[in-house]
């Protein structure tokens, strides 16, 4: 389980080097990283707590505190579902389970094959317009059951 | 002549398809050989109309929506780059009753403008607060506000005014403004719509609560899950620089201001101020204990201004109309408007910017429309995941902040979540705990531990095993959350737990009352 995922450790390198004196320049910094290779690796960790001059524990704790930054790769694809009130309101529970009988896994898991991450996402403030899905970053309103597996299909099939 | 075609770029138009929609229209002009003009505007907050596509005459922007790719041919065909007639036709977007009959002030551009063009910011009216602030001394600015009765429209209901004095009176060699953009709550879009579809707004606002407190930097903390807001807001604050509105020498007053945009990572709890503080200085968001205040105290320990994004963009009307102006609309204690947001399960979803005193129920039926499932409102949740279900004989309520206060419940940041009668209570209080529970900063015991064991007590009154007792310890529980918890996170979800434990008690299996 905690085999390092190879990554670009030069990548990395950069992300600090740019914005290491920003003030408050730890979420800087993570987002930096997990932009350029897509998670935030071990590894970093000690390059980060060196460069701010805080303990590696430090980081790790900021890391973990946060929903949006991962320590894995996510799959190819990440589909999130909103699961939030409003979107409950109008039937969010009912395709969050749909979704994760058409893919094979629950929320916060990777499909077998690493084609698909699932994640639920706690409103995106398309909260008059739901059920809402985010697929790779982008946003779709009122998503039924038939529009969401069209999306996937669409993945599914570009992939 | 060429025809100024509007196509939303709001990311609720987007996720409705706005950009496959101008996709279409510009693909569409060419082919006919119409000269057209397209401006990505923001969104009118008419969400079942959307994507609304306005084309300009000379009567006025005529609306239609809601378009679909597929309906482009079409529109052409009926000449609506004329303003023709044609099924998906609305009229004259300002004649929409839903729009007519709302008092938009701090909404007043949204939905007309290009949100990132200052041209068109400084044709409607932009910067005219800024330029009378730069006039008036600090202590006059901090007046102006206070005197306008503005209220944090975050939630807190804190008088403005009131903070930027405490800062503007503190002794620092560096202050801070600070705009918690953390709109994490369901049922609320006016944050991210003011950022995406006015952002200059917010950053004169912001620039002017600069100007009141002498402070020299300032900071957007926006959620990481509004892409489309902080490009909008970084496309502006460019801008904004580029032209002397922001930068070392505003305006050539010799005052400076620099804003930066930070991205939060999906902490629920950093839309609480000191855990934002905490977040923002690159620390897990975890609340501070108050006292110190921030005002004193804030960020990187210095005096700060930490104001929600709607209180800093009503500034600039403020400034610029005055505060008698601002101060007229509204009721009792609530002076002003406030940008309610239809959400849930409504038929027509969307923004609807009102004074203060109409009741829930006016907004819900008169605007709303009432379901959209066509099924009868059970309950609303007013104000966030921490505010309360109001049942149907709560709904005539004034919106004002004391007489929700007086009822158990709260306006808060005006969002209402909207739930028709196949909802089950029971679960929506048990969730109500259950994400306490994940968004927990953990640093006291009330909120960490009382919200998983409300969880679990939830559970057993579902599936009820010792259901009396059960409800008595959920309500000792929820005392000692709104009592002893040191933020508002653990405080106040025992709203949403014993308002549907009160006013829904079949769903919770009473034997007072049969279940439905």
């Amino acid at each position: 389980m905690n085999r390092e995922q190879p990554f670009d450790v030069g990548a990395v390198r950069d992300v600090i080097a740019a914005r290491r004196h920003m003030p408050g320049a730890m979420l800087p910094i993570l987002h930096g990283i997990q932009d350029a290779v897509g998670f935030v690796p071990a590894d970093a960790v000690p390059m980060i707590a060196d460069a701010l001059n805080v303990s590696r524990a430090e980081v790790h704790g900021v890391i973990s505190f946060y929903h949006h930054f991962r320590q894995q790769p996510a799959g190819k694809h990440v589909i999130q579902v909103c699961r939030a009130e409003a979107c409950q309101s109008v039937g969010s529970e009912a395709l969050a389970r749909h979704a994760e009988k058409l893919l094979g896994c629950a929320f916060h898991e990777t499909t077998a094959d690493g084609q698909f991450s699932l994640e639920p996402v706690y409103c995106l403030g398309l909260c008059a317009c739901g059920p809402n899905v985010v697929v790779d970053g982008e946003l779709h309103a009122r998503v039924g059951a038939d529009k969401l597996d069209r999306l996937l299909q669409a993945k599914r099939g570009a992939s | 002549m060429s025809v100024t075609i509007y196509v939303p770029r709001d990311s609720a138009a987007i996720a409705l398809g706005a950009n496959d929609v101008a996709v279409a229209i510009s693909g569409e002009a060419k082919k006919r050989g119409v000269e057209i003009h397209i401006v990505r505007n923001g969104s009118r907050g008419m969400f079942w109309l959307e994507p609304m596509v306005e084309v300009a005459t000379a009567q006025g922007r005529v609306a239609y929506g809601p378009v679909d790719p597929a309906d482009v041919a079409g529109l052409f065909d009926a000449g609506f780059v004329q303003g023709g007639a044609h099924a998906l036709e609305q009229g004259l977007t300002e004649e929409i009753p839903y729009l007519k009959n709302q008092e938009r002030l701090t909404f007043a551009r949204v939905g007309i403008t290009d949100p990132v063009s200052l041209s068109d910011y400084l044709a409607h009216e932009g910067y005219a607060g800024l330029r009378r602030a730069i006039g008036m001394s600090s202590e006059a600015i901090v007046q102006e506000v206070l005197d306008s009765g503005l209220r944090g429209r975050g939630g807190a209901a804190f008088p403005t005014g009131i903070k930027w004095k405490t800062v503007a009176n503190a002794q620092a060699a560096q202050k801070y403004i600070v705009c918690n953009a953390d709109e994490g709550d369901s049922g609320t879009f006016s944050d991210r719509m003011v950022m995406e579809d006015d952002p200059f707004v917010l950053i004169e606002g912001m620039t002017i609560a600069g100007l009141a407190v002498g402070a020299t930097q300032g900071y957007i903390y926006v959620r990481s899950e509004y892409p489309h807001a902080i490009a909008a807001l970084n496309e502006a604050i460019a801008t904004a620089s580029q032209n002397g509105y922001l930068g070392a020498n505003i305006l050539g007053s010799g005052k400076a201001f620099r804003l930066e945009v930070r991205m939060g990572a999906g902490a629920y709890i950093c839309g609480e101020e000191t855990a934002l503080l905490e977040s923002l200085e690159g620390k897990r968001g975890v609340v501070r204990a108050k006292p110190p205040l921030p005002a004193l105290e804030g960020l990187f320990g210095k005096p700060t201004v930490i104001n929600n994004v709607i209180s800093l963009a009503t500034v600039p009307i403020v400034l610029a109309r005055g505060a008698a102006f601002y101060k007229n609309y509204g009721m009792g204690r609530s002076h002003g408007t406030l940008p309610f947001q239809l959400a849930g399960n409504v038929k027509y979803g969307g923004l609807v910017e009102k004074a203060f005193g109409l009741t829930l129920r006016q907004l819900l039926e008169d605007f709303g429309g009432g379901t959209l499932s066509g099924r009868p409102i059970r309950a609303v949740q007013v104000g966030g995941p921490l505010g309360a279900y109001m049942p149907q004989q709560q709904l005539d309520t004034p919106l004002d902040y004391e007489a929700f206060a007086a009822i158990g419940a709260m306006v808060g940041h005006g969002g209402m979540v909207v739930f028709d009668d196949s909802v089950d209570m029971a679960q929506q209080a048990r969730y109500a705990m259950e994400f306490c529970a994940i968004e927990s900063c953990g640093k006291c015991t009330p909120c960490r531990i009382g919200s998983t064991r409300g969880v679990e007590v939830i559970d057993k009154i579902i599936s009820n095993d010792n259901r009396p007792q059960q409800v008595h310890l959920l309500r000792d529980l929820c005392d000692t959350m709104l009592n002893g918890s040191l933020c508002a996170m653990g405080g106040l979800t025992p709203y949403p737990v014993l308002s549907a434990l009160n006013h829904f008690p079949e769903d919770f299996g009473s034997p007072t009352e049969k279940a439905a």
